[in-house]
């Protein structure tokens, strides 16, 4: 009887869990900076058109500028902004199949369509195109501490937080002292939280979460938080939720991570499944996708955001002797030589230079304001050049992201995976021993000396 | 083949599908998808009413404040410099018995109107009805209405006033004001998030709503059908219930409470349905 149980439940377990078929969300462009509307605005397009106006006001905005994805109405009277706007897929023709038990990984570079597609199966934002069929309760993580409320204790978060995921109210008084001593808060469960430290607050809102008991649980690189040990724990906490035979959708940046738990990973690019499969091939895809960047010309290098009205338009990384390379030495000097187009001034421009691996971990940002260089006014096209004298980088490959903004912070252009360059192993300190693979990122001049 | 039927797995392979696809022009309410979901009103609610006072230094005092000091300055200007006519009750408790059902309406529109938009983060990390945002605003004005009705009452015993039987109705008329409450907070709260001047149009609007209902004079200054069409505020119906309730004026409320209440049903299901369909942009827009 115990066997004929086990063989229906694999029989059972094995079915669909969630089944994604050509799905689609498109936003439009701009939609941060302009997301909601004064009355007047709309007041004004009503002038324009009266009638399709009127209809928006109903509730089509969403919808009134899909017919027109690339640019201008068909209406030519439209003064209409919502129907000028230009519209960005940030998931395009999504299609796969998660079988009941499964733990998957999703992962791809910022701005691939991630968090987008998390939303979509969370619910939390509709689909433009294509379908999601979720078979069981499904719980999403895609922050921890959602609706934390400072002026409340520990202990009443606990139940707000709780049934904000989607806890029932028995289900958490349950689980309360479990998730109390998971947190290690138990002397501060009284206070409120806005006197905890922020570990506390942190470690806290995860244990909450830890404790949720979905048959899906889709997770958004949450796992970032807290101190070493506690990440530890968390990650103990995953893999018996993965152990457990629920099913977890997990996106991370955390290679390490995705590889441990998921035995399967989804690669997406630009919004599209690019591939699918056992999560080692997956990455080893998506690390040799990273390295795309051979072009120096950056106009048209594909962006998260449309481009506003300033960018990068090149970027040249060149040795000591002022050529353009991709190869350097530990110790190398390097220059970043960067093209930039305002259509309009940008007053006190700040560039932030961003150092990564290609599994997006940051090594350091590099900007002009802290390093105590202001520029004037930019406005044209212009040159700008960032030398790093000494490449305290150890052999890999390093990938430069690019931050453009300005004195009020409002960010003109971002472009991640604008260069790459790779370093070699080299004697650095001349010692006829070579640092190579397996000494980490960076190295530091050392001096050594016997005490005693 | 019983052994089968009541494994557990087989059980739970019958699980609810959720399809989720682009939602086109006017939806379902889902009432039922709200009863899931009734825990967390309840929490909501609960948060903030526990939340709403604190760091203040009068704490739950403002509940009766607000409508007390109004019914002060209504008394002085109203009632003694100006006579309006009060069905023959002592003006003070004429304009408090209207002020107590008005200030659970005005407070708990505003609240829900503002209550989207002041849960962004809410909106955009999790999945709930969002109807549950402004039904949480409205219902946790409920116990400032009680604290200022127990003034009321003390107020009426400072008069020599005793609640007659129809005081049963009472119920009735406070829900009529939540409905009505609830229904203008869908329509604001779900147009609040497109359009933020609805933050500067609803003061504009609950000042010029609070002179529409008679609570500085009675509507026994209309004469018919004008007074039965004045029900077509629904504030009206709960101003007059609860003075006929309370204090026993003959302006007994038959007629206007049924204009009163249709208009308020209408309000919150058209409400409810204009909020449902703009609901799949708010995460986007908020």
């Amino acid at each position: 009887m115990k066997t004929w149980n086990l063989e229906l439940e694999t029989v059972f377990m094995s079915d669909i869990a969630i089944k994604v078929e050509g799905l689609g969300k498109r936003y439009r462009i701009g939609a941060n900076q302009q997301a909601y509307k004064t009355l007047k605005e709309k007041l004004n397009e009503t002038a324009a058109t009266p009638f399709r106006a009127l209809r928006s006001l109903g509730g089509r905005n969403g919808h009134s500028s899909v017919g027109h994805a690339n640019g201008h109405s068909a209406n030519g009277h439209s003064n209409g902004r919502a129907s000028k706007a230009p519209t960005i897929w940030a998931v395009k023709d999504v299609s796969f199949e998660i079988n009941r038990g499964e733990v998957v990984g999703i992962i791809g570079r910022n701005g691939a369509g991630k968090s987008t597609l998390l939303k979509i199966l969370s619910r939390i934002t509709d689909p433009t195109e294509g379908y999601a069929d979720i078979h069981g309760r499904i719980a999403s993580l895609l922050e921890v501490g959602t609706g934390f409320q400072p002026e409340l204790s520990g202990r009443e978060n606990i139940y707000l937080n709780g049934s904000i995921l989607g806890m029932k109210h028995a289900e958490i008084r349950r689980k309360f002292d479990e998730i109390v001593a998971f947190a290690e808060v138990e002397k501060f469960i009284d206070t409120p939280v806005k006197h905890y430290s922020s570990g506390m607050y942190v470690r806290l809102a995860f244990a909450v979460a830890a404790h949720l008991e979905p048959e899906i649980l889709l997770v958004d690189e949450v796992l970032a938080v807290g101190d070493v040990d506690f990440q530890k724990k968390c990650l103990g906490s995953m893999q018996s939720v993965a152990d457990s035979g629920r099913t977890v959708l997990l996106v991370s940046h955390n290679m390490a991570l995705i590889e441990s738990l998921c035995k399967r990973a989804i690669l997406l690019d630009q919004g599209r499944v690019s591939s699918s499969g056992p999560t080692t091939e997956v990455i080893a895809d998506y690390l040799s996708k990273a390295k795309l960047c051979e072009s120096e010309e950056l106009t048209n290098h594909p962006r998260k955001q449309a481009r506003s009205t300033a960018w990068f338009s090149s970027i040249q990384i060149l040795n000591r002797a002022g050529e353009s390379s991709r190869d350097f030495r530990a110790g190398d000097e390097l220059t970043v030589k960067l093209g930039i187009e305002a259509g309009q001034p940008i007053l006190q421009p700040w560039i932030g230079i961003r150092l990564r691996t290609p599994t997006d971990q940051l090594i350091c940002h590099i900007a002009n304001r802290e390093a105590g260089y202001q520029l004037p006014a930019l406005s044209g096209s212009s040159e700008i050049q960032c030398q790093l004298s000494g490449l305290n980088l150890l052999p890999g490959r390093y990938i430069v992201d690019l931050v453009l903004a300005d004195m009020l912070n409002r960010e003109y252009d971002n472009v991640s995976g604008a260069a790459y360059f790779d370093v070699r192993e080299s004697d650095v300190f001349q010692s006829g021993m070579p640092m190579g693979q397996g000494y980490g990122l960076v190295f530091f001049p050392s001096e050594w000396k016997l005490v005693r | 083949m019983s052994v089968v039927i009541s494994n557990p797995a087989l059980v739970s392979s019958e699980l609810p599908v959720v399809r989720i696809q682009p939602a086109k022009g006017w939806v379902p309410l889902k009432l039922r998808d709200l009863w899931e979901y009734r825990e967390l009103l309840y929490f909501l609610v609960w948060r903030d009413i526990k939340v709403r006072y604190k760091q203040t230094a009068l704490g739950m005092s403002w509940a009766v404040i607000q409508p007390f000091f109004t019914m002060v300055v209504f008394s002085v200007f109203f009632g003694y410099l100006a006579k309006v006519p009060s069905d023959h009750i002592p003006y003070p408790l004429f304009s408090f018995a209207a002020l107590v059902p008005w200030t659970f309406f005005a407070s708990g529109l505003n609240q829900s109107s503002n209550s989207l938009v002041g849960s962004g983060t809410l909106i955009s990390k999790v999945y709930f009805p969002r109807l549950i945002i402004p039904l949480a605003s409205v219902f946790s004005g409920i116990v400032d209405f009680l604290v200022a009705f127990v003034v009321l009452l003390l107020m009426m015993f400072y008069y020599g006033f005793a609640p007659t039987i129809n005081v049963l109705w009472l119920p009735l008329f406070l829900l009529l004001a939540l409905v009505s409450s609830l229904g203008v907070g869908l329509w604001f709260s779900a147009l609040n998030v497109n359009y933020r001047d609805v933050r500067y149009i609803v003061p504009f609007i609950t000042q010029f709503w609070l002179l529409a209902t008679p609570i500085a004079y009675s509507t026994s200054l209309l004469h018919e059908p004008w007074r039965t069409i004045y029900g077509l505020n629904p504030m009206v119906g709960v101003v007059e219930g609860f003075r006929w309730a309370l204090l026993g004026t003959n302006t007994a409320p038959g007629p206007i409470v049924a204009v009163s209440a249709a208009a308020a049903v209408v309000i919150l299901v058209s409400g409810a349905f204009y909020f449902r369909r703009m609901e799949k942009t708010f995460a986007d827009v908020v």
